[in-house]
């Protein structure tokens, strides 16, 4: 073995690009924000905020929809080793609603800029959000009509949500231009 | 940096979208909500439906599953589990149904009463 090779034998160096510190940054953020909205109580299981959402917004505008995607699913994944739900039913239920949000701010992003800012992609990735998560849950968790009384309080949850969230993610992009 | 006290504008396809939105969310509050009060209970036993009953009537039923009896009542246009061999009593705990499209399920006694309106709104009851 030559001399040049031994000098990085005992560790594994894992070269990381300027793309991935951003990554890391900006999904560290998220998962702050995922974690401190954890501690909010909510009146009913499944409504919350979502505030982690409005990081997903300004890196899909600022920057592109494959780092939009890392850190809405680096979050999901990391939140939920965090938390202790890893693999249990709520982090399914949160990775459903990612991955569904995701698909749809990909076509979201097609849209005009002239006609349609964040805060359409924001509404339309709540709506898809919570339509996922209803999926899991009819699918899955609970497989009867039972649930059918609480999807007009979800749908209206994610409209409010989703359009404050886009209102923030709007003013925090033009803000920073 | 842009003074916080300013609020971004919706363009106008955000306004198209918060419309639509909010005429979804009236929709499903308007379809899921309706007040209606129920006229008629179907019973389900396994794949099969018991009985469908008028609700304007005073009666106790027994029906029998592969756990042992369910005991349901009929009272004032409510129906409700009264006792079930069930271990969880998920059934007995949900009390009085009244409206059209509640649905009250006994899993492991396969016994199953579902409200039916003057028409019927949703068809998801399946096992």
């Amino acid at each position: 073995m030559t001399r040049s090779t031994t000098k990085a034998r005992n560790t594994v160096e894992i070269r990381t690009t300027a793309d991935d510190h951003r990554i890391a940054k900006l999904a560290a953020l998220a998962i702050g924000l995922h974690l401190a909205e954890a501690i909010i109580p909510s009146p009913l299981p499944g409504v919350k905020p979502g505030i982690a959402n409005i990081v997903t917004l300004y890196v899909l505008y600022r920057f592109d929809f494959a780092t939009a995607a890392w850190v809405s699913l680096l979050r999901v994944f990391a939140s939920s080793l965090l938390m202790g739900n890893f693999l249990s039913p709520t982090f399914v239920l949160s990775l459903a609603g990612a991955v569904i949000s995701l698909f749809t701010l990909a076509f979201g992003a097609k849209l005009s800029k002239r006609w349609f800012s964040p805060i359409s992609l924001s509404i339309l990735a709540a709506f898809a959000h919570i339509a996922g998560q209803l999926l899991v849950v009819r699918l899955w968790l609970i497989p009867h009509a039972g649930i059918a009384y609480l999807i007009p309080v979800f749908t209206a949850a994610a409209l409010i949500f989703g359009l404050v969230n886009g209102l923030i993610a709007a003013k925090l992009l033009a803000a920073n231009r | 940096m842009s003074s916080w006290k300013t609020c971004p504008k919706p363009l106008p396809g955000d306004w198209i979208v918060i419309s639509a939105g909010l005429l979804l969310v009236a929709m499903l509050f308007l379809t899921l909500w309706h007040g209606e009060h129920a006229a008629k209970l179907r019973i389900r036993q396994g794949n099969s439906i018991y009985a469908t009953l008028s609700l304007d009537q005073e009666r106790t039923l027994d029906i029998r599953g592969p756990l042992g009896n369910t005991r349901i009542v009929i009272h004032q246009g409510q129906v409700r589990f009264v006792s079930s061999p069930c271990r969880n009593q998920y059934c007995v705990h949900q009390g009085w149904l009244s409206r059209a499209g509640q649905v009250a399920i006994c899993l492991p006694n396969q016994v199953s009463l579902e409200l039916l309106g003057a028409r019927k709104n949703y068809d998801s009851l399946n096992y």
